[in-house]
């Protein structure tokens, strides 16, 4: 089932969370909406799901016009980052619970309510909690019983509003393989919403970056992370550090020095902003061409040096990630080239 | 001062004070409490079982005992629905004046019950505000059975209301989100899925303003009529007793209620021990 | 396509009812609300002013009136300074020590809420009544208890004495010994880290008890009843004095009375109200009372 959200704005009492958005979502796909909070990835989430009305604009299911319907027409799975389980029922009560609330015609039998429910308690790996209250459950356990109790219904789309959030680093690390896994069993369009980077990139097959109700930047991982097509989804996205250039005559120069980048055409003449990740820069001789620097802190961490660069004039501080492959910690002056960085103008 | 290095039963703290507050305690609560109670159980033993039961099973004393219990009842069940009815209204709802609604809960609380006595008498009188409007379509509350009823709503309601408001208040929106999206119609989000959670403040407030209402006195006998077997309660008939220097049947009749009284307690126990089990949580 | 705005009435939020059937939930609840609650209140105000604030002030200011007034002063003047000792008392020792038996003096002190007031005033009669155990001896030493101050005294402190206590326990034992035995470490005595740590710590919560326990001091009815004897003048407190009024048809006095205790209620629970709304985090709710 493809999505198709059409210039969505959304209001809240004249507070706006979303500035009329616009995003294809493929079938079949596992996209993540990432951003920090405000960005307003939650409300194009919920809006996605019925449980809120757009102020204007329109969302499409296939081809039908989903925008008004109610949230139980649309039939979407969604996952709350609180699970949000029935605690007064068990597991399987929990997993049931859409399929024994449909109207009498299309309610399966009993005996396939049970079936299909040890099913899903298979495929989210739990077997053998039927009679289990959520209170009894880790919350990795509780989380994929959430997941089971939405795929209950065959949704036509899977939604995911901070999965991993409630739970501990080592066990949401698992938990987004195991999704992902899932993902590629079910097939389903999914979307799942996160701030955390790391797991949008490692998850998703497209990311949306969002930022204060404006969605940023549509593209795979890599376009995201490698062709950022702005300062905030540069820095958002993995680390950076910035240094303020000037372009002029289709070289960048810092301070009065020219730096060698090429492929900087399409920055237009005036003052820039260099934005480099720390681990995407090389030291080198010092030579014209190259940034020198002078290192003001340096921090050990597994094998990298993390050094501290002051760099130009005005000491502009940078953060550089180096190997530390048994040579010396970094010291003194040393000079360097980036090899990954984005341009941006001023 | 010895913080109770002699007692055993007491952990040592170097807090002070421990002999003389307690002490005070016990002894203030042993005076006005423990004494009385035990003047209470030595009139019945005085009285011997045989005559307690003759006292206990006269038809008065029956009479009595149910018009209070089955009035207690029929008001509390009322209380129950429209309780939750009210709490709903003040926890989920913005209208105007809810606040003040929501202060005024507390009235019966706050009210001495002659004063309730007296107004909700006039009030259901055949002449009064509401009695005369009810009178042409026959209903008649004051000094019947239905006036107690009245008077035991009015003060049996704030115990609904204030047990069930904050666990209301408490619930997790999301999952009747959950349950919308999976499906379920408003009414089955309702009753399936906020309700349950609800069960155990609903029977405490019922309990509450049931055990209440049994032992009501002043709000009752003024629009009561107090017609012996028809109309007569239970703590009336007690006082009837003391007047009449009948002091054996008056201890029986309170010996009863008082039974009664713990075994609501308990039961209002029970029903927390068995939410927390249920529930992970008591109400 | 882009679409416009819907024109037809919006369906109502994915978790909400519908806006009627809101409205009908609001006024159904209002109107039990009115009907049982607001209509005796006002009844009682309407009823005491109908003859004129002239009637209303001569049946207040007639020398019954007054002796009800002054003796129910009285008697919450004696019984509220000496709950509120218990309660702070009982606090004391339950909050901040562990000792066997907790549990059991926890449940007497909630004593009073599960018994009816009427066996409140009883037991006392079966002690001290004319037939009563104390009778006899009483007598013989002219001491008045039934039909007198002593024993509306006693009637309404058994009532009453839960008050106080059910408010600061819960809110003592949340806030611990942390503070006080900071304050012993620093050379405080007993008495002193009382007054200057305790006391700040709960005064809230301790006005709070003391205002609910003054209220159903002046306006206990039942209890008082059994053990007044219903003298007038003598042993007529305000919430009998209604009676005896309501009794003789005297319904304008009765009412004027009775809208005295009214007006106390209404100040309880302005200031209760308002305690709640400022201080509600250092009162420590407790459900029922």
């Amino acid at each position: 089932m493809d999505i198709r959200v059409v210039n969505v704005r959304k209001e809240f009492d004249r507070y706006p969370a979303l500035h009329g958005v616009s995003l294809d979502i493929r079938s079949g796909e596992l996209i993540a909406l990432l951003g920090p909070s405000g960005s307003g990835k939650t409300t194009l989430l919920r809006l996605i799901a019925g449980l809120e009305r757009p102020t204007e604009g329109a969302i499409y299911f296939g081809n039908e016009d989903a925008s008004y319907k109610s949230v139980q027409e649309r039939n979407v799975g969604f996952v709350f980052q609180q699970y949000a389980l029935f605690k007064h029922r068990t597991v399987a009560a929990n997993i049931a619970f859409g399929l024994k609330v449909r109207p009498r015609d299309t309610r399966p039998s009993r005996e396939e309510i049970r079936k299909r429910v040890t099913e899903l308690l298979d495929l989210v790996q739990l077997p053998g909690l039927e009679r289990r209250f959520p209170a009894q459950l880790s919350g990795g356990q509780r989380q994929r019983v959430a997941l089971a109790r939405a795929l209950a219904i065959e949704p036509r789309v899977l939604l995911l509003d901070e999965p991993f959030g409630a739970i501990d680093a080592k066990v949401r690390r698992e938990l987004r393989v195991w999704l992902r896994e899932l993902h590629d069993k079910t097939g389903h369009t999914t979307v799942f919403v996160t701030h955390d980077q790391e797991e949008a990139m490692e998850l998703a097959d497209r990311i949306v970056v969002m930022s204060q109700g404006r969605i940023e930047q549509i593209g795979t991982p890599d376009q995201v992370y490698d062709k950022a097509n702005s300062p905030f989804v540069f820095s958002f996205v993995g680390e950076a550090s910035e240094l303020p250039v000037t372009v002029s005559g289709g070289k960048v120069w810092l301070d009065d020095r020219p730096i060698d980048l090429s492929g900087v055409a399409d920055v237009p003449d005036g003052p820039a902003r260099l934005f480099l990740r720390p681990h995407g820069v090389d030291v080198v001789c010092d030579r014209a061409g190259a940034i020198p620097g002078v290192v003001s802190s340096v921090r050990r961490s597994g094998g990298w040096h993390h050094v501290g660069l002051l760099v130009g004039a005005a000491r502009h501080k940078i953060e550089v990630q180096l190997p530390a492959n048994g040579s010396q910690s970094p010291s003194g002056r040393i000079t360097v080239l980036p090899r990954h960085w984005r341009l941006f103008p001023r | 001062m010895s913080t109770g290095a002699r007692l055993v039963w007491k952990r040592p703290s170097v807090i002070p004070g421990f002999g003389l507050t307690f002490g005070f305690a016990l002894t203030y609560l042993g005076l006005i409490v423990l004494v009385p109670l035990v003047g209470l159980v030595l009139r019945n033993t005085t009285m011997g079982w045989h005559q307690f039961w003759v006292l206990a099973l006269d038809p008065r004393t029956i009479a009595a005992l149910r018009v209070s219990f089955g009035s207690a009842l029929i008001a509390a069940a009322i209380n129950a629905v429209f309780g939750v009815v009210l709490a709903w209204v003040l926890v989920r709802y913005r209208f105007a004046g809810r606040r003040v609604v929501d202060a005024m809960i507390d009235l019966p609380f706050a009210l001495p019950t002659a004063v309730a006595g007296i107004a909700l008498s006039a009030l259901y009188a055949p002449r009064g505000w509401v009695g005369h409007l009810l009178a042409p379509l026959g209903i008649k509350v004051a000094y019947t059975p239905a006036g107690i009823v009245v008077a035991l709503i009015f003060i049996g309601l704030p115990f609904v209301v204030r047990t069930v408001e904050p666990v209301l208040a408490e619930l997790d929106r999301d999952v009747e989100e959950a349950s919308a999206t999976l499906g379920a119609r408003r009414w089955q989000t309702i009753i399936q899925v906020v309700l349950p959670p609800l069960i155990p403040a609903i029977l405490t407030g019922f309990a509450l303003a049931l055990a209440r209402g049994i032992g009501e006195y002043g709000s009752v006998i003024f629009v009561a009529g107090n017609i012996p077997f028809v109309s007569e309660i239970a703590p009336l008939l007690i006082v009837i007793r003391l007047e009449e220097f009948n002091y054996d049947g008056a201890t029986a009749l309170a010996s009863i209620m008082l039974a009664i009284s713990f075994g609501m307690l308990l039961t209002i126990n029970l029903i927390q021990s068995w939410s927390r089990r249920r529930f992970g949580h008591a109400i | 396509m882009p679409s416009e705005l819907h024109s037809s009435k919006p369906p109502p939020p994915a978790t909400g009812e519908s806006a009627a059937l809101r409205v009908t939930l609001i006024v159904v609840a209002l109107a039990f609300f009115a009907c049982f609650l607001l209509l005796p209140l006002i009844l009682v105000f309407v009823e005491a002013l109908r003859a004129g604030l002239s009637r209303y002030v001569a049946a207040i200011a007639n020398p019954d009136s007054r002796a009800a007034i002054s003796l129910t002063l009285l008697v919450a003047a004696i019984v509220v300074p000496a709950n509120t000792v218990f309660g702070i008392a009982a606090a004391w020792a339950i909050a901040k020590f562990d000792f066997k038996g907790k549990s059991f003096l926890i449940t007497l002190i909630d004593l009073p809420f599960s018994v009816s007031p009427v066996i409140a005033g009883l037991v006392y009669v079966l002690l001290f009544g004319a037939r009563g155990y104390f009778g006899p001896w009483l007598d013989a030493h002219n001491i008045q208890i039934i039909f007198a101050l002593p024993g509306i005294v006693l009637a309404t402190t058994f009532v009453t004495f839960p008050f106080v206590a059910r408010e600061l326990i819960p809110l003592m034992q949340e806030q611990g010994s942390g503070d006080e035995e900071a304050a012993l470490s620093l050379g405080a005595s007993g008495f002193k880290t009382f007054v200057l740590v305790t006391l700040p710590n709960i005064k809230w919560a301790l006005l709070y008890g003391v205002l609910l326990c003054n209220a159903r001091a002046m306006g206990e009815f039942g209890a008082v009843a059994v053990v007044s004897g219903r003298i007038r003048g003598l042993t007529s407190t305000m919430p009998l004095h209604v009676e005896i009024l309501y009794n003789e048809y005297a319904y304008t006095a009765a009412f004027a009375m009775a809208s005295l205790l009214a007006l106390l209620a209404l100040l309880t629970l302005a200031i209760k109200t308002t305690l709640e709304w400022r201080y509600g985090d250092q009162i420590a709710a407790t459900n029922g009372h």
